[in-house]
């Protein structure tokens, strides 16, 4: 059975310069991946291109058995900078994308469900102001409502908290993680926080350096849930989990040749390890 | 620079200034007592007496002026007939003109301006034409105007239009360019389409940028109405502060400056109470 997100071969070039290449995965449905890799792997671009703003030089993308061809409101995307309108209240900018979900909504019907979105992230007494208003993990916190108001098929996140403190970063990594586990949200998410893959994703996706860079290894997350930031780093296995992915980043990612692929390795279908599990029942 | 200064200090320092250069100007304006040479009153009954005695029309000092502009305002809208109108009705008369110049290149200016700055292609092909004609003084053009339209009060109203529309037009196209990428992947992500992104999306966006535009524009038709009704004759300010240099009556000149002064500055503050209106901030 095919996954409900297929990534197939995609490429993208410039000239002849290859940022990547022969990049396949799938993602289960009710699935939470996380693409990790070093700045100019090409993250971003993988990502806008399962959000259908931009599209691969080679191979597609397959979302539900069909192929994507533009953006979608069933793939809703968090920015990295919040791309919140600064014009809008903050109620105003769910209810603005809630407009565009439910075309035949009156103003008042949006405006009630902004309202209900934003409570779902702790925001009620804030609806009424302006993003300008907001610090920096309100603001966050209004493009997750208005990314869950839309009730999507699936989230993609582009390192959404890497512009926030390491307090409020931690704070709404839980509060994600919640939220996507309420809904058995599909999740696709962009990070180079380690910590911050380990504790959401089922599995995340190791990419290797660009220029030329490929899915390296896919680590499936054995860890229990729910995971909290208060819990995960006692979970058995956290340690061996995490110096792996650490490892690949610091070493393996640099090392990788996809010309010369360790063995076992093949881009079509690239090897799943299980680093949290005691040796004995790998 | 920065520094804020006290309203009243500001106030008082330009009283002060105001009283030191109204009594040197009514000083310096003062007739020189004695003096006058016997003069043949059949000779001074041909010229008149003050030429006869070899001098000018005086310069009126500030207490003249008051006076005279107490009379003006006594009845600013009499009208008795086409040569005898009060300052009122002059200035109504400016103000139509702009209004409609103004508001005819607004009409033209902030859509086209639109398209030009959502189409590179548009952009490059007309700027070749817009920046030839921008430089080109708008009272260049009042007599082509006079020649096609055979009409003295629709060609200033022209004039207008064609002085206007240029700060309109380059602002527009300059704001709808600059709108921030992000908002667009949102518009997009959230499928808002063409007209949706265009009112909900780039025109919020643009507009603090598109009302600096009618705001420099509003200035300069200001500018130009006073000399476009110099030359077309008829009504309006211009045409009475020709009217009054006809007549040497230094005072109503004087007076007119200051109204064409205050009148500006209304225009602008007004623009300005728009701008506040649609301003945001990150």
């Amino acid at each position: 059975m095919k996954p409900y997100v297929s990534v197939e071969g995609i490429a993208r070039r410039y000239g002849a310069m290859t940022i990547f290449e022969d990049v396949w995965f799938g993602i289960a449905r009710g699935e939470f991946a996380c693409l990790v890799g070093h700045s100019g792997c090409g993250k971003t671009t993988i990502l806008n291109i399962l959000a259908g703003l931009e599209s691969p030089d080679e191979g597609a993308v397959i979302v539900d058995g069909t192929e994507i061809s533009g953006p979608s409101l069933d793939r809703a995307v968090i920015f990295q900078g919040h791309a919140l309108m600064p014009w809008m209240t903050a109620a105003g900018n769910v209810a603005f994308a809630l407009s565009c979900r439910h075309r035949s909504w009156s103003r008042a019907q949006c405006d009630a469900a902004a309202r209900e979105a934003l409570k779902r992230v702790g925001l009620s007494h804030a609806a009424d102001r302006k993003p300008a208003e907001l610090s920096g993990g309100m603001k966050q916190r209004v493009g997750i409502a208005r990314a869950l108001a839309l009730n999507p098929k699936m989230l993609l996140m582009d390192e959404p908290f890497s512009a926030l403190d390491a307090l409020t970063r931690g704070s709404l990594q839980d509060e994600v993680a919640r939220l996507v586990a309420e809904t058995q949200q599909t999740a696709f998410m962009i990070t180079h926080d380690v910590d911050e893959a380990i504790l959401l994703a089922d599995r995340i996706l190791l990419m290797s350096n660009g220029p030329g860079a490929r899915i390296a290894e896919v680590v499936v997350n054995t860890l229990p849930k729910p995971r909290t930031r208060a819990n995960l780093h006692h979970m058995p296995g956290y340690h061996a989990l995490r110096d792996h992915v650490l490892d690949f980043l610091i070493t393996r990612s640099k090392d990788f040749d996809a010309k010369a692929p360790p063995a076992g390795w093949s881009a079509r279908a690239v090897p799943e390890t299980r680093p949290a599990l005691p040796l004995a029942a790998d | 620079m920065s520094q804020k200064v006290p309203f009243w200090r500001a106030a008082t320092v330009s009283l002060l200034l105001l009283t030191v250069l109204l009594m040197a100007w009514e000083y310096a304006v003062l007739p020189v007592s004695g003096g006058g040479a016997e003069i043949d009153p059949e000779y001074a009954a041909l010229l008149g007496q003050a030429a006869a005695q070899g001098g000018t029309t005086p310069m009126p000092g500030p207490s003249a002026i008051w006076k005279r502009l107490v009379e003006l305002m006594a009845d600013p809208f009499y009208v008795r007939g086409t040569n005898d109108q009060g300052i009122g009705v002059q200035i109504a008369y400016s103000l139509l003109r702009v209004g409609a110049g103004f508001g005819l290149a607004a009409i033209v200016a902030i859509p086209l301006g639109f398209l030009i700055g959502m189409s590179p292609l548009l952009n490059a092909a007309l700027n070749p034409f817009i920046q030839v004609l921008r430089p080109v003084s708008p009272l260049a053009w009042m007599p082509l105007a006079l020649y096609s339209i055979k009409d003295s009060a629709i060609s200033a109203v022209f004039v207008i239009f064609i002085c206007s529309i240029w700060p309109m037009l380059l602002n527009t196209a300059f704001g709808v360019a600059s709108v921030r990428k992000e908002w667009l992947n949102v518009a997009r992500t959230l499928e808002a389409g063409t007209w949706k992104t265009a009112t909900r999306v780039i025109l919020p966006a643009a507009a603090p940028t598109i009302v600096t535009g009618m705001r420099i524009s509003i200035g300069i038709a200001w500018l130009v109405i006073v000399a476009a009704e110099m030359l077309v004759g008829g009504t309006g300010i211009g045409y009475w502060v020709w009217n009054q240099w006809n007549n040497l009556s230094i005072a109503d000149i004087v007076i007119a400056i200051l109204m064409i002064g205050l009148v500006g500055l209304a225009l602008d503050r007004l623009l300005g109470l728009a701008a506040n209106a649609v301003a945001w901030r990150e």
